[in-house]
């Protein structure tokens, strides 16, 4: 290669070397600001700030949905399957809002360690499937739970 | 190979390549996209939890993956005019930067309208959302600084080196998900891994990437000899090529 071009080339690598590392340090030391929500194991060890609007995310907890009959009020554990908050929402849940579906709540935490929160968004994850094969997946983990005599209900 | 590679920098010679690979790049573009769009739309089966709505993604997913590899095609370019001069180069650049503007825009605008019913929001500032947010402007910004500077030269090397800025950002893009809490859910496809949707579904998604790919190298080649035209307007094998009523 011509030394001209040879130094050009090293040039530009050094330049996309050095904005590299500039980008991943400052991005580094931004993580929590980037973070769009704190998970449960952060909360429960006292990293997320005491009422400042913030935002929880994690798992529904399966079971852990109580309904308030005479009003919009919801209650519900967000866990990362190692710590669980409890929170708590007034309004309507989007659709895909389910026991064991991945949430973002948006709100604040108080005193007592509950999370109320004023928005509530569903998370999605990345696996896609049919109806049927969703329905045949669940009838042999039925199935398997009923097997192995386990105890574990669900009710509505 | 090299002279492979300095015949490429010919405007000339290029120009007559595009001419014959045009047809067939359309061809297999529309067949390959259409045969993917009407294949996803109207055939691939639902999905359990967000039933229909999950169609859009026959159309987000090509228009957010070929704006991330048409950024990364202009940044080999931009380090191709800075360390070749080579002219074809910056025509590239040029030519494709307001496709992909188009392209980031549509991922940006399908994903708004699926994240309404799906999240519950139109849009909210996480880092995958964001950081493609950057690539938008990022693709403004080159068109932008390309038309502000009159001289050819100067706004190609000044252009290359926003590109090159720019590029950090597509890792930043692709890995988002990974590294830190996002709404935005983690990549489906993954290098390695099957991908975690079954085949009637991500096969049409395949073939609608693959005919965006041949389509946007369409409109490449298209743009392409329209700038080729315009900046050799004084050469004699334009002149000859007009005269002979060929455009």
């Amino acid at each position: 290669m011509h030394p001209i071009r040879k130094k050009r080339l090293t040039i530009v690598l050094f330049l996309l070397v050095g904005l590299a590392i500039a980008v991943g340090l400052t991005t580094y030391a931004l993580r929590q600001n980037i973070n769009l929500f704190y998970d449960p194991t952060q909360i429960s060890a006292g990293e997320a700030p005491v009422d400042v609007r913030i935002r929880a995310g994690g798992m529904v907890e399966e079971g852990s949905v109580l309904r308030d009959p005479d009003s919009l009020m919801v209650e519900f554990k967000v866990t990362d399957f190692n710590a669980s908050v409890p929170v708590q929402y007034t309004g309507i849940l989007p659709d895909l809002f389910a026991e064991g579906q991945g949430v973002v709540a948006m709100g604040r935490l108080n005193e007592s360690g509950r999370f109320v929160a004023d928005q509530v968004l569903a998370k999605h994850d990345e696996n896609y499937m049919p109806p049927e094969v969703a329905d045949a997946l669940e009838k042999a983990s039925k199935g398997r739970h009923a097997a192995s005599g386990s105890a574990e209900t669900v009710s509505y | 190979m090299w002279q492979f590679f300095h015949k490429l920098g010919s405007p000339k010679w290029f120009f007559g390549i595009a001419a014959r690979l045009m047809p067939w790049l359309l061809a297999g573009g529309i067949l390959l996209l259409m045969a993917g769009i009407v294949w996803g739309l109207a055939f691939a089966p639902k999905d359990y939890l967000q039933g229909n709505s999950y169609r859009i993604i026959f159309i987000h997913v090509p228009t957010a993956f070929l704006a991330q590899s048409v950024y990364v095609m202009m940044a080999v370019a931009g380090v191709v005019t800075l360390v070749w001069r080579m002219k074809l180069a910056d025509v590239f650049v040029k030519s494709v930067a307001p496709v992909g503007l188009v392209l980031t825009f549509l991922s940006l605008f399908t994903g708004a309208v699926w994240g309404k019913p799906t999240w519950g929001t139109w849009w909210v500032w996480d880092a995958r959302l964001t950081s493609m947010l950057i690539l938008l402007f990022l693709y403004g910004g080159v068109i932008a600084l390309d038309r502000a500077i009159n001289d050819e030269k100067s706004a190609a090397r000044a252009v290359a080196v926003l590109v090159l800025v720019g590029v950090v950002n597509i890792p930043i893009i692709q890995y988002s998900v990974e590294w830190w809490n996002t709404l935005h859910q983690p990549s489906t496809f993954k290098l390695t891994e099957k991908p975690s949707m079954p085949a009637e579904m991500w096969v049409p998604l395949l073939l609608s990437v693959l005919g965006l790919y041949l389509l946007f190298g369409w409109l490449a080649c298209l743009r392409m000899q329209t700038e080729i035209l315009l900046r050799e307007q004084r050469t004699r094998w334009v002149k000859d090529y007009v005269l002979a009523g060929r455009v």
